[in-house]
C-alpha cells in the first residue's frame, strides 16, 4: 500500500469525524435555540427595558435612561423593604418547614395503624392551589369574625387579632409553610426510609438511647436531603406571588412586598416597564447570591 | 467473659416458626459458629442473643442469669454486622469511640481505648478518616474495632467476611482466629460458608430450617455426622449418598444391597438394622478407591485438576453422579470406564430417617 493511500485515508477518516461532529451540532440546534428563546431573550429584554424609560402611561417618552431605573430604585425605601420581607419570607418558611418537615418524616416513618391514610393526609396540602390555600387561610381560619383560630382565641380567654392587619408577614409566613412542609416532609421521609436499619441496630448495640439515635444517626444521614429540599424550596419560595395577592396585596403599607410583588407593582400596577425590569434584573443578582450560598453548602455536605 | 446458654429458645414471626426449641450451651471464651444454609435462623439466633430480636419462648442465659429482657447495650455483648454498619459521617476514631460516648466515659479514656484498638488492627493511620474513603477490609476492621472497644465480654459476627474478595476473605478469616486467642473472649460467629466455618470454629452448630442439626466439633461434624443433612452441608465436594437395603445381618458383617445393583459388606456394629430395612450408605469423595474390580462401575464424566488433587464426576450406570477425589489420578480421561470401592471403614450409615446409624463409621 502506498503512502499516499494511507494518507488518503487518514483524511478520510478525519472529515469523517468532523461531519459527525457537523451533524452531532445540527441535531443539538433546535433545542439550544427553544432554550435561548425562552430563557434569553425575555433575559436581554428585561436587561434592556432596566435602561430605557419605558412607563406606559406615557408612552411618548421612551429612550434611553442610563442608570436612573437602579438609582431610583435603589433609593427607594419600599425595594429595601421588599428585599428585607423577601428574605423573612424565604428564612422563615425554610426554618419552619425543615423543622416540622423532619417531625412528620419521623412520626411518619413509625409503625402505626391508619399510617396510609396519615400520610396522605400530611402530604395533601402540597396538592392545593395556591391562591386556594390563601383565600382558605384568610376566610376559614384567620379572619378574626368567622375564622378558627379566632374562635381558639376567644376558647382561652384571648382576644380573637386580625391577622393580616397585625402581624401580616407572620401569617403569610404560616400559609406558605403549611403548603410547603409536605414537600419537605416527603423528602425527608423518602431520605430516612433509606436509612440503613443495620446502622440503628449498631448504635442500639452501642447504647444510644432513642433521642441519641436520632441526633447522631438520623438527623446526619438527613442533612443532605435536606441541603437539597432547601435549594429546591427556596427557587420557589424567592417567586412566592398568589399568596400575597388574595391575602394582603402587599400591605398593610409594604408589609408583605416582596421583590416579586414589588416588580408587579412596578410593572402592572404603576405601568412603569424600566423599574420593574430593573427590579427583576436586581432580583435575578439577589437569587443568584442565595444560590451561591446554598450550592456551596451542598457542595461541601456532599464532600464529606 | 461470658458462658451463654440457650433453653428452649424459640422465634415466631406471626405465623412461622423461624426458630424451634433451641438447646445450645456455649463454653466461656468458645469460638462457636452457627451454620447453615439461607434462612435457617441463623441469624435470628444471633440476633436474639443480640438482644435486637426479641425471644419468643425459652430462656436465654449470660454467665446462669435469664437475659431474655435485658437491653441489647447492657447485654456486654459487641456485634459485627454483615454490612459493616459503620456510621457514615464519623471519622473511624468517632467510629470506635461511640459506644464510650454514649456511655458518658471521659473523653481521655475513650482516646486511649480507640488508640489501643486501633494498634491490635492496625488503623492507627486511618483514625480521622471517613468510612468511605476505606477499603473493604479496612471497614471490617472498623467494625471490629467498634466492638473491641467496649471490651464486651462476647463478640456476635454476622456473617462479617461476605462482603470481601476471596484473598481477603482468607487473610481476616486467620486474623479472627489470632484475635479470638489473643482478646480471649466468647464469640459466636454466624456463615454460611462451611469453610469458614470448619477452620475458624471451636464448635460448630449446624442449623436446619429454624433446628440445630448438630453440635460438635469440625471434625466430629466431618467424621460423624448426626445426619443425612449435616453429613451433605459439611464437606465440599459432598458425601455420596447410595439408597440401599440391608440384604443379611451375620456374624458382625452387614450386607447391603445397593440401589444399582451392587452389595457391599460392612462391620455392623452396636445394634444391626433388621434385614430389609432402607438405608442411606454416604461416602466422602475422597474415600473411594479406583480398581480395576469394585461394587461401583461407571464411566468418568468430567475430570478437574486441581493440582494437589483431581476431582472425578463418575456417571454411574442408571444416570447417577459419583464425585470422587483422589491425589493420584492425572492419567483418567473423561468417557474411560472405572470401577470404584468404597473405604468401608470410613462410610457412614443413615436408616430410613435420614439419622445416622450408631458407630458404622470408623473414626
Amino acid at each position: 500500500m502506498s503512502s499516499t493511500a494511507l494518507a488518503g485515508r487518514v483524511v478520510a477518516a478525519e472529515s469523517l469525524a468532523r461531519a459527525r461532529r457537523r451533524s452531532s451540532w445540527l441535531l443539538l440546534f433546535p433545542a439550544v435555540i427553544l432554550l435561548g428563546a425562552w430563557a434569553f431573550v425575555p433575559l436581554v429584554m428585561t436587561l434592556r427595558y432596566s435602561f430605557e424609560r419605558y412607563n406606559l402611561l406615557y408612552p411618548e417618552r421612551r429612550g434611553f435612561a442610563g442608570l436612573l431605573n437602579y438609582n431610583l430604585l435603589l433609593t427607594d425605601p419600599a425595594f429595601w423593604t421588599a428585599i428585607f420581607n423577601t428574605l423573612v419570607l424565604t428564612l422563615g418558611v425554610l426554618a419552619i418547614t425543615i423543622i416540622l418537615g423532619t417531625l412528620f418524616a419521623l412520626l411518619l416513618n413509625q409503625n402505626f395503624p391508619g399510617r396510609g391514610i396519615a400520610r396522605l393526609m400530611v402530604i395533601a396540602p402540597f396538592f392545593v392551589l395556591p391562591p386556594v390555600a390563601a383565600l382558605i387561610f384568610k376566610n376559614l381560619l384567620f379572619d378574626p369574625l368567622n375564622g378558627l383560630v379566632g374562635w381558639l382565641f376567644k376558647l382561652v380567654g384571648l382576644h380573637p387579632i386580625a391577622w393580616f392587619t397585625t402581624a401580616p408577614m407572620i401569617a403569610l409566613v404560616m400559609i406558605v409553610a403549611w403548603e410547603w412542609t409536605p414537600f419537605a416532609t416527603l423528602i425527608l421521609l423518602t431520605a430516612l426510609q433509606s436509612l440503613d436499619t443495620d446502622q440503628l441496630e449498631a448504635a442500639r448495640m452501642d447504647g444510644a438511647k432513642p433521642l441519641s439515635r436520632i441526633i447522631y444517626i438520623v438527623l446526619p444521614h438527613l442533612a443532605r436531603p435536606a441541603t437539597i429540599t432547601i435549594m429546591m424550596e427556596s427557587i420557589f419560595l424567592l417567586s412566592i406571588f398568589a399568596e400575597i395577592l388574595t391575602t394582603t396585596a402587599g400591605g398593610p403599607g409594604t408589609a408583605t412586598t416582596t421583590l416579586t410583588y414589588l416588580i408587579y407593582i412596578r410593572a402592572l400596577l404603576d405601568f412603569n416597564i424600566g423599574g420593574a425590569s430593573a427590579a427583576g434584573v436586581l432580583a435575578i443578582v439577589l437569587a443568584n447570591i442565595v444560590a451561591l450560598f446554598l450550592m456551596r453548602a451542598v457542595a461541601r455536605n456532599i464532600e464529606t | 467473659m461470658a458462658a451463654l446458654e440457650l433453653r428452649q429458645v424459640g422465634k415466631w414471626y406471626g405465623g412461622f416458626e423461624a426458630v424451634k426449641s433451641v438447646d445450645l450451651a456455649i463454653a466461656d471464651r468458645e469460638f462457636m459458629v452457627f451454620v447453615g444454609p439461607s434462612g435457617c435462623g441463623k441469624t435470628t439466633l444471633l440476633r436474639m442473643i443480640a438482644g435486637l430480636e426479641d425471644i419468643t419462648s425459652g430462656d436465654f442465659l449470660i454467665d446462669g442469669a435469664r437475659a431474655n429482657a435485658v437491653p441489647p447495650d447492657k447485654r456486654g455483648l459487641a456485634m459485627v454486622f454483615q454490612s459493616y454498619a459503620l456510621y457514615p459521617h464519623m471519622t473511624v476514631a468517632q467510629n470506635m469511640g461511640f459506644a464510650l460516648k454514649m456511655a458518658g466515659r471521659p473523653r481521655a479514656e475513650i482516646e486511649a481505648k480507640v488508640r489501643e484498638a486501633a494498634r491490635i488492627l492496625r488503623l492507627e493511620a486511618e483514625l480521622g478518616r471517613k468510612p468511605r474513603m476505606l477499603s473493604g477490609g479496612q471497614r471490617q476492621r472498623v467494625a471490629i474495632g467498634r466492638a473491641i472497644v467496649r471490651n464486651p465480654k462476647g463478640f456476635l459476627f454476622d456473617e462479617p467476611l461476605s462482603n470481601l474478595d476471596a484473598a481477603l476473605r482468607v487473610q481476616m478469616r486467620t486474623e479472627l482466629v489470632k484475635l479470638h486467642r489473643s482478646l480471649d473472649a466468647t464469640m459466636i460467629y454466624v456463615t454460611h460458608d462451611q469453610i469458614e466455618a470448619m477452620t475458624m470454629a471451636d464448635r460448630i452448630v449446624v442449623l436446619n430450617q429454624g433446628e440445630v442439626a448438630q453440635v460438635g466439633t469440625p471434625l466430629d461434624l466431618y467424621h460423624r455426622p448426626a445426619n443425612l443433612f449435616v453429613a451433605g452441608f459439611i464437606g465440599s465436594p459432598k458425601m455420596n449418598f447410595f439408597p440401599a437395603r440391608v440384604a443379611g445381618v451375620a456374624n458382625g458383617s452387614l450386607s447391603l444391597a445397593l440401589d444399582g445393583g451392587a452389595t457391599v459388606a460392612l462391620a455392623a456394629q452396636g445394634a444391626p438394622p433388621a434385614a430389609g430395612a432402607a438405608l442411606t450408605l454416604g461416602v466422602r469423595p475422597e474415600h473411594f478407591v479406583l480398581a480395576a474390580e469394585g461394587p461401583l462401575a461407571g464411566s468418568v464424566d468430567v475430570v478437574e485438576h486441581l493440582g494437589a488433587e483431581t476431582i472425578l464426576y463418575v456417571k454411574e450406570s442408571r444416570g447417577a453422579i459419583i464425585v470422587v477425589r483422589t491425589d493420584d489420578l492425572a492419567h483418567v480421561r473423561p468417557g474411560e470406564a472405572v470401577h470404584l470401592v468404597p473405604r468401608l471403614d470410613r462410610v457412614s450409615l443413615f436408616d430410613a430417617e435420614g439419622r445416622a446409624i450408631a458407630d458404622s463409621s470408623a473414626t
